[in-house]
């Protein structure tokens, strides 16, 4: 009977197999559920947030979930207004992980922020001058937008379908979706910036502060072009990961292949104007403020493995795979090079999450460290859990990825 | 963006002799028992206690006979610029709900807790680890008598909010009043002290208005010993240090090392 659910003229594994399935992720979401309620109930001294600690791995998750969520404006951007029809084939998997990794980092935020109940005060009592004001705008109408995008897809269901009027609304969405791609592009341009200029802006805190051009620091600039270089590469890594599980092809290779040789020329461009940053950042704001290089990365397990790992292993070197076309095509260097590219944007995030807050700069005072509670990783963790368990649900019951039918056909 | 801001007419600043601070404590504890701070029963916990007021300690290294102790009570520093150039203190730039705003009359920068949602930028914002996050329910030991000593005129912050120094703002108010009362427009230079200044049993803190050149901590301030904390970040904190030691003064900042001249 469930199989009336099922898009049409595909398999899906038996119920209790799916079931199965989404047994573990479920109670990590329950564990999760728990730490929620706890940090709700008794306050965020069940984190081991501190005010040296202002920002931990929630902040962490946030911004590395929102990065790599970008590869749903990204890739709607350049099927509706570039033009590039082949990666309609793709296009309805990247909204799906955007709408999880957004919706996911603001229920993270909710619990995040200490009086969760006075939200709405970012828009009522909003300082027009805080980066975060911006953030806080942007992903709000940006999650709004992804609805808007999420709701053919899921009115695409069969049996919803057999609905004459709901059919007509979907279509007639889908028409005009053109429109939503465009807004959803200029604000998650202006979120990603932003978030990047929530750091660039902290002028007082000489490892994350930067020059830039009028209001905007060159985070901002920089922390667009390394989610757009990297949220196409997640998308292909979901993609491979959904792949493997169904043992079946989702995607034609040439989606795969011109979303990965973009996503290795965007690195490389990031990488070149990131790394001129650091050399202008060492020469100018940490310059000016008395400290060196080295002087960021001596103390606690902050070492200067990190920009290394970041820029180095996790950065160049994916660049190298994607860009040239022997590697990438061979499905084991590009699944290398997606998972590095990914791992080099949560670095980033998390060394200017945690390097600028945990490097005193007050030479007497003293380094802290800070390591999260089972209650922080629960509610991070809850995050995955619950992407995992939409986006599996979704490709059970929806027609995610269009192109299924046909490159798999039932004999 | 540069704005332009009008110069606050007064601006209040403080001045810490730290070649009389003997490290004693009152100021903490009298800017804590004025300010409703709630306390912890544990308060060992020195990331996540609340002390607006913080005293450090910092040494010279040098072994007996030439180590030397000094003491640096650290309030908010009152920035008069975020280290860009912008006439807002790095704290107040970056508040998302306009919950900190600086005083266009006095320059104190001020709090407003009920208006915080606890996003905790600005502490990440401020260099000086001068904002405190409220992580638990506020708490006064029952039974101990705390209760009954809590300020009429400060409001005890909840949980999920964050605090700081305010320069005891309300004994500002609480002057001006009395000088409207008194007919008088302005409020003389001993009408309004901050707890922490009015406690201290060696009068190393000085307080007044920078602007007005009557004013002892406008003169101070020109002392050849007159330091500030993490100048080089160009947030123009309004609170001053002095002190005749050279090796304290460089402990105030971070130096490249061919910036470095030996100690005299």
């Amino acid at each position: 009977m469930e199989s009336a659910l099922f898009p049409e003229g595909v398999t899906r594994c038996s119920a209790k197999k799916f079931f199965l399935w989404t047994l573990p992720w479920l109670l990590i979401l329950a564990w999760g559920g728990v730490s929620a309620v706890l940090c709700l109930w008794k306050a965020l001294n069940q984190t081991n947030m501190s005010n040296i600690f202002a920002f931990a791995l929630w902040i962490v998750f946030d911004l590395g979930l929102i990065a790599l969520g970008a590869g749903a404006f990204f890739t709607g951007f350049l099927t509706y207004i570039i033009g590039k029809k082949e990666l309609r084939d793709i296009l309805n998997a990247a909204v799906i992980i955007g709408f999880i990794c957004y919706s996911g980092a603001m229920a993270i935020l909710g619990i995040d922020i200490g009086q969760p109940l006075r939200g709405w005060f970012i828009f009522w009592h909003a300082n027009i001058h805080s980066m975060l004001v911006e953030v806080s705008f942007c992903i709000t109408c940006y999650l709004i937008v992804l609805s808007i995008e999420f709701l053919p897809i899921i009115l695409e269901n069969r049996k919803l379908e057999e609905i004459k009027p709901i059919r007509l609304f979907g279509r007639n969405l889908h028409a005009i979706m053109a429109v939503f791609a465009a807004t959803g592009t200029f604000l998650s341009f202006f979120h990603q910036g932003s978030l990047g200029g929530m750091f660039g802006v902290m002028y007082a805190r000489p490892f994350a502060a930067r020059g830039g051009f009028y209001i905007w620091p060159w985070t901002f600039f920089l922390f667009i072009l390394s989610a757009i270089a990297a949220g196409p590469c997640f998308t292909i890594l979901i993609v491979k990961i959904a792949e493997k599980l169904t043992k079946k092809k989702l995607v034609s290779d040439n989606t795969v292949q011109f979303l990965a040789r973009l996503s290795g020329f965007l690195l490389a461009t990031y990488l070149i104007l990131k790394i001129a940053d650091t050399i202008g950042w060492i020469n100018g704001e940490a310059h000016r403020a008395g400290l060196r290089f080295m002087d960021f990365y001596k103390e606690g397990p902050y070492g200067v493995w990190l920009p290394i790992a970041e820029i180095g292993i996790c950065g160049i070197l994916p660049a190298i795979m994607l860009l040239i076309p022997k590697l990438r095509k061979q499905t084991k260097w590009l699944i290398i090079a997606c998972l590095l590219n990914c791992t080099g944007i949560i670095l980033n995030r998390f060394s200017f999450i945690i390097v600028t807050l945990a490097i005193p700069v007050l030479p007497f005072e003293r380094f802290w460290s800070y390591l999260p509670t089972w209650q922080e990783w629960g509610v991070a963790l809850a995050s995955i859990a619950y992407g995992v368990l939409l986006f599996s649900v979704a490709y059970r019951y929806l027609p995610v990825f269009p192109k299924e039918r046909e490159l798999n056909p039932i004999s | 963006m540069k704005e332009k801001h009008e110069k606050p007419l007064h601006r209040y600043g403080m001045v810490i002799d730290l070649d009389k601070c003997t490290g004693c404590g009152a100021c903490v504890v009298a800017c804590a028992a004025e300010n409703n701070v709630s306390v912890r029963p544990d308060e060992s916990d020195k990331k996540r206690f609340i002390s607006w007021m913080q005293l450090y300690v910092i040494k010279n290294g040098k072994e007996y006979p030439e180590a030397e102790v000094c003491y640096i009570p650290r309030p908010c520093m009152h920035c008069e610029e975020d280290g860009h150039g912008n006439p807002h203190p790095p704290c107040v730039t970056v508040c998302v709900a306009t919950a900190t705003r600086v005083d266009i009359n006095t320059g104190i920068v001020s709090q407003i807790p009920t208006r915080c949602i606890g996003c905790r930028y600005c502490q990440a914002a401020c260099p000086y680890h001068a904002r405190y996050f409220n992580w638990w329910d506020a708490y006064f030991p029952k039974g101990k008598g705390l209760e009954r000593y809590l300020s009429p005129e400060i409001s005890v912050r909840m949980r999920g909010v964050v605090e700081k120094c305010t320069f005891c703002h309300h004994r500002y108010m609480r002057a001006k009043r009395k000088a409207q009362a008194e007919g008088r427009k302005e409020i003389r230079e001993d009408e309004y002290i901050p707890a922490c200044a009015e406690a201290c049993p060696a009068g190393a803190i000085t307080f007044g208005d920078l602007n007005n050149p009557k004013h002892k901590v406008s003169q101070l301030i020109k002392s050849p010993r007159a330091f500030r904390l993490l100048e080089r970040l160009n947030t123009k904190p309004k609170v001053y240090y002095l002190s005749s030691k050279e090796w304290v003064r460089r402990m105030a900042d971070n130096y490249l090392p061919e910036e470095l001249k030996p100690l005299t």
